[in-house]
């Protein structure tokens, strides 16, 4: 029951890991006191935070007007910030879903805090189609209820309406996903506290889960038929999300290779964010054991396939615009790379289409500090191919005396940090108060990849293991 | 006498596995299993059937597809009919493929949520409902077995012998 392929390298390194070291190596930040470093780390964060509400409450109250859009750009940061944040989401539901229904055990030691990013992504990014509406109190219209007007109901034919289903369903299916895991993991702390209001607020949270037999299998049942509806939903999300431009008819937008690109695109950006966050959780947080090398390294192959894709995609695009002989595509694309954003679109091509492939040297892949510089630089990258498709598409249209260009404002820029302040909130309240790693899967996988078990004979597994007396 | 419960306290997976079969084949019926975490091959063993969850989860997602069908058929070609953009509003098999996004995205909010929720209530676990376990240590490093002597006509005390014979760390009598 313990065996393995002898050649994959073990994902719980050290000898004295037991089940009860896992969950005092993961809940030692939730027994333990505040530190000094989370208490700073939040302060910064929360004022970054709360800049990015006070640029949003004054743009809802002077209007958008406040962004730098005019009547040729009339998309710019606010959809590039959405498509991104919605990109870095995706990697959290590919990590617990489709590394599950694959059967890759080393999902297990990320898939929480992959499932955490995703969900305080998605909020992120739903902020700004709402915003961008301009009149916020007036969101629930883009939801079919009945009204006053006829009923005049929303158009279902259009994208930015499968946009709000696919976004909404997303948002909420990846919640769930991520609080089953999580309700045996409360548990394990419910059990473990010693003080009442932490034993009170964990009770809560754990919804008094049992651990019986019946109530395991079921889990079991249920996140794989999660994780087979999370799949096709995932790829259905960004696929949609492509298809509010795909749909139009701008030249550079109005392209059928944008379903696959973008969803390979938002593999890449969520997997680039997941190794900025875990390198850092996983040194502070002392989880080097159960994070390991290996782990980062299988997130770096990921990206050097995903960021292949995206530069065949970038390329097949360009090859296209230029053998479909029309000219407005054509000139959409020479306009890309020679305009006045050609300097965007380099940096996209350079962070996106050339530096992943630093990876194919296993010394790289498997080095932290070049691994996080990447991270950031794939990060900064992905957010550039949003930009380019967006604004160097619409800023020369049809009519040069029309053609304009986009110029940031400050309540442009403040939002945008502001929503990264904001997430690193939500993450650090997670990272203080919730299982860190699935812990309780992570028991499951000690005997057949831990260290210690890994390369032990049969009869020294029974030897430790006695039946029968 | 009969309404006596057994808890066998183990400290490994594997030897309550292995121990549960041993047991079993000596004729004892295995009330429930508590684990921090789901052991692999214990169903057949104590008996457990496999669970109609994904069942469920089928018919909620249908539910949900064709509810998300026939209000788009309502919303887009009986109530209000427009032309947007040319699009076959007037038909709902040639308007069909614009629904199929939607259609399929309340097909899987209805099967995850509805599943999810038959999930909470089978399992009798809700906010503020109080935890069941018999040890606390069950959620953490200690696997236990519940054995009613009376469900397969034994008493305690044979029972209990045909525990010693395994490596059991504690068996309480409650």
């Amino acid at each position: 029951m313990h065996k393995e392929a002898a050649i994959r390298e073990p994902l719980i390194l050290g000898d004295d890991v037991t089940y009860s070291k896992i969950s005092d190596d993961v809940l030692a930040t939730i027994e333990g006191k505040t530190t000094k470093g989370w208490k700073i780390l939040m302060t910064i964060a929360a004022i970054v935070g709360l800049w990015g509400v006070g640029n949003i409450l004054y743009l809802i109250g002077t209007g958008i007007g406040t962004w730098g859009l005019n009547k040729t750009v009339g998309w710019a940061w606010d959809i590039t910030n959405f498509v991104w944040w919605v990109g870095i989401g995706h990697a959290g539901t590919l990590i617990s879903a489709v590394l599950l229904l694959f059967r890759q055990k080393w999902r297990m030691a990320i898939n929480r805090p992959a499932e955490a990013m995703t969900i305080f992504a998605v909020f992120m990014a739903g902020l700004f189609p709402m915003i961008h509406m301009g009149r916020i109190w007036m969101a629930y219209w883009v939801l079919p209820l009945p009204n006053e007007f006829g009923p005049m109901w929303v158009n279902f034919n259009s994208p930015l309406l499968w946009d709000v289903f696919a976004i909404s369903t997303y948002l909420s299916v990846s919640l769930v996903f991520w609080y089953i895991g999580l309700i045996p993991d409360f548990a394990t702390i419910r059990d473990r506290a010693k003080s009442p209001v932490p034993k009170l607020m964990y009770s809560l949270l754990s919804f008094g889960w049992t651990g019986n037999a019946k109530a395991w299998q079921r889990f079991e049942e249920v996140s794989l038929v999660l994780a087979g509806l999370a799949t096709p939903l995932v790829f259905s999300v960004h696929s949609i999300v492509s298809m509010d431009f795909a749909t139009s008819v701008i030249p550079g937008w109005h392209t059928t290779i944008f379903p696959p690109y973008f969803v390979a695109g938002a593999v890449f950006s969520g997997f680039a964010m997941v190794q900025t966050l875990m390198i850092i959780v996983r040194k502070v947080m002392h989880l080097e054991k159960y994070v390991t090398i290996k782990h980062i390294e299988y997130m770096n192959i990921i990206i050097i396939v995903t960021g292949s894709i995206v530069g065949v995609a970038y390329l097949t695009e360009l090859f296209i615009s230029w053998y479909s002989g029309v000219e407005y595509e054509s000139y959409a694309f020479i306009n890309r790379f020679s305009g006045p954003y050609a300097w965007a679109y380099w940096c996209m091509m350079t962070c996106n289409v050339i530096s992943p492939h630093l990876f194919w040297w296993k010394k790289l892949r498997t080095n932290l500090a070049f691994t996080f510089i990447m991270s950031i630089v794939v990060n900064i990258g992905m957010w550039f191919e949003r930009f380019v498709i967006i604004v160097t598409s619409v800023h020369r249209d049809y009519l040069p005396s029309s053609w304009s260009m986009f110029y940031p404002t400050w309540v442009d820029i403040g939002v945008f940090i502001g929503t990264l302040g904001l997430f690193s909130v939500f993450y650090l309240l997670f990272l203080r108060y919730f299982p860190v790693l699935a812990l309780n899967e992570l028991k499951t996988i000690l005997k057949s990849s831990g260290e210690k078990y890994k390369n032990m004979s049969d009869e020294d597994f029974k030897k430790l293991h006695p039946v029968k007396k | 006498m009969s309404d006596k419960k057994l808890y066998a306290i183990y400290d490994d997976d594997y030897v309550l596995l292995e121990s549960a079969k041993h047991l079993v084949s000596k004729g004892i019926h295995i009330r429930d299993v508590f684990s921090p975490f789901p052991i692999h091959g214990i169903d057949p063993v104590i008996g457990l059937k496999r669970t109609r969850i994904a069942i469920t989860a089928f018919i909620y997602g249908m539910i949900g597809v064709s509810l998300a069908l026939t209000g788009m058929w309502y919303f887009m070609v009986q109530d209000w009919p427009m032309n947007i953009g040319g699009k076959p509003n007037f038909s709902l098999i040639d308007n069909i493929p614009a629904f199929v996004p939607v259609t399929f995205e309340f097909g899987v909010l209805c099967a995850a949520h509805g599943m999810s929720f038959t999930y909470l209530l089978r399992n009798w676990t809700l906010p503020g409902f109080k935890a069941r376990n018999p040890y606390p240590s069950t959620t953490d490093n200690r696997f236990v077995m519940e054995i009613h002597p009376s469900d397969s006509g034994m008493t305690a005390e044979e029972i209990k012998a045909a525990l010693n014979e395994t490596y059991v760390l504690q068996i309480d009598e409650k």
